[in-house]
């Protein structure tokens, strides 16, 4: 059965700004023996479409659903696990974690520095510019969230300093297609996380500079200069009511340029190599980011210039509920390829989880698969190993 | 991974199989640095490093370093030594440059010269106090690197922008750091 502390698509319903969409376009919306049908395949999903989407496919999946029913506890037990929920407890032999990574706002510590007269919120608590006090807001992070909202905001027409660390840049469309196209067809959203040189920073990756709309515009850091966003380095301390930017922005944006040259460079090189050239335009580099000869390196606080601060710095799974010893001093789960650190014990959902697609709807299939083929495994050899069958069911505690 | 043929000097198995060993030992990856100083006359001052703490215990430089530092004659100073702001160049450049070897070496590409100039700009009436608003330290610091190396242009820029991210003295200065200066 599967799990939901509230409705179907719970965290697309509550905990997402109103004009979020989806950052894949509509065609990769695939789920097994499911997709996007609509006239748009090359559209981005409102909420109100991944709401529907998701919950339509709940029930031609005949998915077992339980709503409503919050799990507070995950315990082991000889047998298997001890779920407790607010409406009554069960046992299982195997539990699938699909809670997600996004589940806190990841603030970081120096937002107690801040002095009371300025707003904070985190991404998710943002809904629209209306929450914001009138005047100048600081975004923290560049991210698909961070760059996202800046532009939002400073449509309102607020004052946005966006304070930018380490980001992917990617441009929406490369060569009359849309880059997520690319990640799909040259193989890259494939790749296996037991194939990635360097795993741990492949999971750590920030979101893409990307924002999903009917124009299929690029949002990255030229496009905010360009509409008057001020671009600022890292937020590194907050001292005295000042915030202090770290000097290194114009080695960020080198790497963000040099790396996004990297994967156009892979993106040719396949579309060659496949003969798929003449499918595609032809082939071009994108302008290296611009930043005046000299950024800010700190903002008074209390002038009154910003009113609000926005928290865009990443999000971080809650396992508060989870009593099992699995996770680890810096508060990620312990897994391989899904497969957690005790026995019977999965997850779903989580970056680069099994592949480079696995965070994204279309990834959930593929993975779902090869760790459905483990658990049944599990399941066939402890029952064989076990005299007394008692009766096993999955658990899932599901919220996206 | 380095490529057999590729020699830049640095041992870069032994620092990867530090970085594993320390992944497992993070209290050990724990090190401190130190330098006494000492006043000599005016503005000249001699300053040696030898012992540090790290991977849980003491250690020492083979032989003890000084360093002189003192100003220009133009600050009507004696000249016996670099100025202490030059001194932060060269721990920028010298850090920068290392940082280069290390990932040229790691990924596989021969140097076969690496320079660095180094231009910081200040403008002093901060630190003779005449306009309080005009800081004491460097406003601008340029490095320009010329880099001779079996490599293409975008990946000898990907060597340097990687050591900036890499680098200790690179983020001391560009990120703010908690000083603390007693007297005992």
């Amino acid at each position: 059965m599967v799990l939901e502390r509230g409705e179907v698509a719970n965290s697309w319903r509550r905990e997402r700004w109103d004009s979020l969409r989806l950052l894949t376009p509509n065609w990769q919306s695939r789920l097994p023996g499911y997709r996007y049908e609509g006239a748009d395949p090359d559209g981005f999903m409102t909420m109100t479409d991944v709401i529907a989407f998701v919950s339509r496919f709940a029930v031609v999946a005949a998915a077992p659903v339980r709503t409503h029913t919050t799990v507070t506890s995950v315990r082991q037990t000889g047998e298997g696990y001890d779920v407790t929920t607010d409406k009554g407890d069960l046992r299982c032999r195997t539990v699938v974690l699909a809670s997600g990574a996004c589940n806190l706002a990841n603030v970081p510590s120096l937002r107690q520095d801040v002095p009371t007269s300025v707003e904070c919120l985190s991404a998710l608590d943002y809904r629209n510019p209306g929450q914001l006090p009138e005047g100048g807001v600081l975004i923290v992070g560049a991210s698909a969230t961070g760059v996202q909202l800046a532009d939002e905001i400073h449509r309102s027409g607020r004052e946005v300093t966006l304070s930018v660390g380490e980001h992917v840049r990617l441009p929406r469309t490369y060569r009359d297609r849309d880059v997520l196209w690319w990640m799909d067809a040259s193989g890259i959203w494939n790749q296996r996380y037991d194939e990635i040189d360097d795993l741990t920073r492949a999971r750590r990756l920030p979101s893409p500079q990307l924002v999903g709309t009917p124009e299929r515009t690029a949002l990255d850091l030229n496009a905010l200069t360009a509409a008057g966003v001020e671009i600022v380095g890292r937020l590194a301390a907050v001292r005295d009511g000042r915030a202090l930017f770290s000097g290194g922005l114009r080695n960020q944006v080198a790497l963000a340029d040099l790396k996004m040259a990297r994967l156009l460079d892979t993106f040719d090189d396949w579309a060659r190599r496949h003969t798929r050239d003449a499918d595609v335009g032809p082939p071009g580099r994108f302008e290296p980011t611009r930043l005046p000869a000299s950024s800010r390196l700190d903002l008074d606080l209390r002038s009154g210039e910003i009113r609000s601060i926005i928290w865009a710095t990443g999000f971080r799974p809650d396992y508060s509920w989870l009593d099992v010893p699995v996770v680890d001093r810096k508060g990620q789960l312990r897994h391989d390829g899904g497969v957690v650190d005790a026995p019977g014990l999965y997850a779903i959902g989580l970056p680069v989880l099994r592949r480079r697609k696995s965070t994204f709807i279309h990834g959930a299939e593929d993975d779902a698969r090869d760790l459905i083929d483990h658990l049944a495994c599990y399941l066939a050899n402890t029952s064989a190993r076990r005299s007394a069958a008692t009766s096993g069911y999955a658990s899932e505690r599901q919220s996206s | 991974m380095a490529e057999s043929s590729v020699n830049n000097g640095v041992n870069v198995g032994a620092l990867l199989a530090a970085r594993e060993a320390l992944r497992s030992a993070p209290q050990a990856a724990r090190f401190t640095w130190r330098a006494s100083c000492k006043w000599q006359n005016g503005t000249h001052s001699h300053t040696k490093v030898q012992g540090f703490h790290g991977l849980g215990e003491e250690q020492k430089h083979k032989t003890e370093f000084s360093f002189e530092a003192d100003h220009p004659e133009v600050f009507a100073s004696e000249d016996l030594g670099a100025t202490p702001v030059e001194h932060v160049l060269v721990a920028l450049a010298s850090c920068l440059t290392a940082g280069v070897a290390a990932v040229a070496q790691n990924r596989g590409i021969q140097l076969r010269s690496v320079e660095a100039k180094l231009e910081g700009s200040m403008d002093i009436q901060g630190i003779l106090g005449i306009d309080s608003d005009v800081r004491n330290g460097y406003d601008d610091i340029k490095v320009t690197f010329h880099i001779d190396a079996d490599a293409s242009k975008k990946e000898i820029e990907a060597i340097v922008a990687q050591s900036q991210k890499r680098s200790a003295v690179y983020d001391i200065i560009t990120n703010p750091t908690n000083v603390s200066v007693e007297v005992v």
